[in-house]
């Protein structure tokens, strides 16, 4: 079922680009690939650059995301760490420190909370606290969010933990695309950068445009995307929310209602402008997350209209759709209930726009 | 634990002893009674036995290398006259003084114009899977004694100077005093090359002026003013400077970034190693493990100095640590135990250290040593502990009076060398503390300076609103 759904999404992102007739002749390619590919170009290109973390070399990665590097790289660029985040994420970050560039990998986000000490007091603050003397080069990356079936403890999505520490930058990359350029301008940046890669989408094979295989593709960190045009809604989302707001988009389409799709891409700095261009137009928004409500991406999309000019662009409240508000369940028909999913999408549009909708 | 106490010139009997006992970690472990071993001028010996663990501060076996006089006399009298320091006879103040006569025969020169002396460290070094341990005779030229002594000096008064910048409510917040400590960085720092590095916790003044940052740069930190040396942005606790990755003010997480630190190091074969300093108190947090244990499966170039005062804030290390003897609480990482307090010993140990790191893999070194403030000055530090705990170690384990003592009776440092640095230190301070004081605080546009190091917010949010362009004035040193 979720196989089904996720080619559903493909096809509904493959729809989204296929306003070009280039498209028909794009080559796809799978989120893992595109962060192996990625990871495989930055240890070429910059030998101060390796990735540690728990079974990424011999093991070819817990998810694959690092397969061949090992075999490629050895063992001075590829390490293997014993399972000790806050001893290996400080090791990382001391190095970094000390000028190299380490890609620190968590197995996945959920584990970061045993290092977040480092990511937050040791990478994000250091540059500030020394007066701008020692920067934190320094990548931290992983799968983050809901997973399928692993209970409570394994799906989380950390955007909103990350993002709220000034000092750090946080991407969240949706399709291939996004996770080989966000990677690789992580990587040649001079801060530290969180990667929150999704484990469901590793596996997915999204379009990608020739463009997107060159050693020096990237993907400017800061910066959405618009995924799908459209004049009477916005619908902004991060990671896999953006499948979901996708399918969305395609129920809504078939009631006459064009969404425009933002894919954030990055969390931190947050692209206001591009959002607030697109309600310019739209004059409706709606965000979508897989995390939980309270202080989270979609709270912050709402605080910063309520504060800027675009607010009075707007002809009707923002609407959130977030995780439900409680720890992810095991049980499948619960689980499947916790996160926000097309229909709720389609129905908080259809809220939003009210009495517009029925016009559409 | 085995003491020695020796007090004479050349007594290869005593130094075999100490090799004897630097091999054998058992025969360390199992006694608690101090020996004090005295061969006076005809070459007699008495051993006492005495129960006290406090009396080593004056305990070296001196070999004096004078280019102008190398011999020894043999009578007390003919010492007497030769006798030249009168704060020689303040000693009998303290345990020292009970044995003046043999000490006497021990110093005994003809002139005061030595450049180097041998010495012997104070207390045995403890050995944790070591076959062979540091020097524990060692050399001491007058230029490193003046050194020493002047590093040791500055660091007591920067802290003293704190102290009172505190209570005059001028430094604000976190004020974490070196003092009593001093041997430990002074040591260490003497052993350091161009390419080592060191990462500290949140008692950090001293470390920063040692790898290079004048007392103003410090005091003007801790004041909070542009003449700190990071321009007064991180306060007490984050100073930085080249190869010194700071404090840092989370107990414990300096430690695995100092081993990061060490791991660039290897990476870039550079032949550097890192000093990673915590202290009793953060040697039971987790992350201290998992460094050592990554350390050693990779080889990594670092120390991990456990700088042991006794007390983690209020809680004595007894209360805290199932195992006290912090040298061996690597496991399978070797450990040595060194005398804080004794400048040369942590010197001797840290060379040690160094070659060992980088030829074998990291290792642990317990500097005991003993801070006389409290843990921060919100802390009196006499609820958890005597006054007299505090007065004793002042008098008989002063890391600074022995050094200068030794160096006084070596014939390396004069009294009058003494009062000079004396002096010219306390200037040195007193004129930094002035400035501190009278410095200005950065503009209020540095609240907004060098948030990254390459920003890509189009603005900052100020208190209401996004209304902030960010600043950038520098890039960091790995941009």
């Amino acid at each position: 079922m979720l196989r089904s759904r996720l080619t559903q999404a493909a096809s509904a992102a493959q729809r989204a680009f296929s306003t070009s007739p280039k498209v028909l002749a794009v080559k796809q390619m799978t989120v893992r690939d595109g962060l192996n590919s990625a990871l495989d170009d930055e240890l070429a290109r910059d030998d101060r650059v390796f990735l540690l973390g728990e079974e990424v070399a011999q093991y070819d990665g817990a998810y694959k995301v690092s397969r061949g590097l090992w075999k490629k790289y050895g063992d001075k660029r590829i390490i293997d760490t014993p399972i000790t985040e806050m001893g290996f994420a400080g090791i990382a970050v001391g190095a970094a420190m000390a000028g190299l560039r380490p890609i620190c990998e968590f197995m996945t986000f959920n584990f970061s909370m045993q290092a977040i000490d480092h990511v937050i007091n040791s990478a994000a603050k250091t540059f500030y606290m020394s007066a701008g003397a020692v920067n934190v080069p320094i990548v931290f990356r992983g799968p983050n969010g809901a997973s399928a079936g692993v209970a409570a403890q394994h799906s989380q999505c950390f955007a909103a933990w990350y993002a709220h520490c000034p000092g750090l930058k946080v991407v969240s990359p949706y399709d291939t695309e996004d996770a080989r350029g966000l990677l690789k301008s992580a990587i040649r940046d001079p801060d530290p950068v969180v990667v929150l890669e999704n484990e469901l989408l590793y596996g997915t094979a999204f379009p990608v445009d020739d463009s997107v295989a060159d050693v020096d593709f990237l993907i400017p960190i800061g910066k959405a995307k618009i995924m799908r045009p459209g004049k009477d809604i916005t619908i902004v989302a991060h990671s896999k929310a953006v499948e979901t707001a996708l399918l969305s988009a395609a129920e809504l389409a078939k009631k006459g209602i064009e969404a425009e799709i933002i894919n954030l891409r990055s969390i931190r700095p947050l692209d206001m402008e591009t959002i607030f261009n697109s309600v310019r137009k739209t004059h409706h928004l709606i965000t979508v997350e897989n995390g939980w409500p309270q202080h989270g991406v979609g709270a912050e999309i709402c605080a910063r209209f309520m504060e800027d000019q675009a607010f009075f662009e707007l002809d009707a409240p923002v609407w959130r759709c977030c995780g439900v508000d409680v720890p992810m369940p095991y049980t499948k028909s619960l689980e499947l209930n916790a996160l926000p999913r097309e229909h709720d999408v389609t129905a908080a549009a259809l809220k939003v726009l009210g009495s517009k909708a029925g016009k559409k | 634990m085995l003491r020695t106490l020796s007090r004479v010139s050349e007594l290869p009997i005593i130094v075999k002893q100490l090799q004897k006992v630097r091999n054998c970690k058992a025969a360390v472990a199992v006694t608690n009674k101090t020996l004090v071993t005295v061969t006076n001028t005809n070459q007699q010996q008495h051993t006492k036995q005495a129960n006290s663990s406090s009396n080593n501060s004056n305990n070296y076996s001196i070999n004096r290398n004078n280019k102008y006089n190398n011999h020894w006399t043999t009578q007390q009298q003919q010492l007497k006259n030769h006798l030249r320091f009168d704060s020689r006879r303040s000693y009998s103040s303290s345990f020292f003084g009970l044995f003046q006569n043999a000490a006497q025969s021990g110093v005994a020169k003809t002139n005061n114009y030595a450049t180097e002396a041998t010495v012997q460290v104070n207390r045995p070094f403890k050995l944790h899977r070591l076959e062979e341990g540091p020097e524990t005779t060692v050399k001491l030229t007058k230029d490193e004694a003046l050194k020493y002594y002047t590093q040791m000096q500055t660091i007591r008064r920067i802290e003293t100077a704190a102290g009172n910048l505190y209570k005059e409510k001028i430094i604000r917040g976190f004020c974490h005093l070196y003092s009593g400590q001093e041997a430990c960085a002074v040591g260490m720092k003497a052993a350091m090359r161009d390419v080592d590095n060191i990462i500290s916790a949140y008692r950090v003044h001293g470390w920063t002026y040692l790898m290079g940052v004048p007392p103003l740069g410090v005091l003007g930190e801790l004041t909070g003013v542009q003449s700190g040396c990071a321009r007064g942005k991180g306060g007490s606790m984050h100073m930085y400077s080249p190869n010194f990755f700071g404090g840092n003010g989370i107990v414990g997480a300096q430690v695995p970034l100092g081993t990061g630190v060490a791991l660039a190091c290897k990476y870039k074969g550079n032949g550097g190693m890192c000093l990673a300093l915590y202290g009793d108190g953060a040697a039971n947090q987790g992350q201290v493990f998992e460094a050592y244990n990554m350390a050693y499966l990779w080889k990594l170039p670092v120390i991990f100095v456990c700088e042991n005062n006794n007390y983690g804030m209020g809680t004595s290390s007894e209360r805290a640590s199932c195992n006290t003897d912090y040298y061996t609480r690597g496991d399978a990482l070797p450990g040595i135990w060194v005398d804080g307090m004794d400048v040369l010993a942590v010197r001797s140990a840290t060379e040690f250290a160094i070659k060992y790191v980088n030829e074998q893999g990291p290792l642990v070194m317990e500097t005991n040593t003993y801070r006389y403030s409290g843990h921060s000055m919100s802390d009196p530090g006499t609820s958890y502990r005597t006054r007299e705990e505090i007065q004793e170690v002042r008098q008989k384990r002063d890391p600074i009076t022995s050094f200068k003592e030794l160096c006084i009776e070596l014939g390396l440092i004069t009294t009058d060398e003494v009062k000079a640095i004396d002096l010219k230190v306390r200037k040195e301070v007193d004129e930094a503390t002035a400035l501190a004081k009278g410095g200005t605080e950065l503009a209020l546009s540095h609240l907004w300076t060098d948030v990254y190091s390459n920003c890509l917010e189009p603005k900052l949010r100020g208190t209401n609103g996004y209304n902030i362009d960010h600043i950038q004035e520098r890039k960091g040193v790995n941009h």
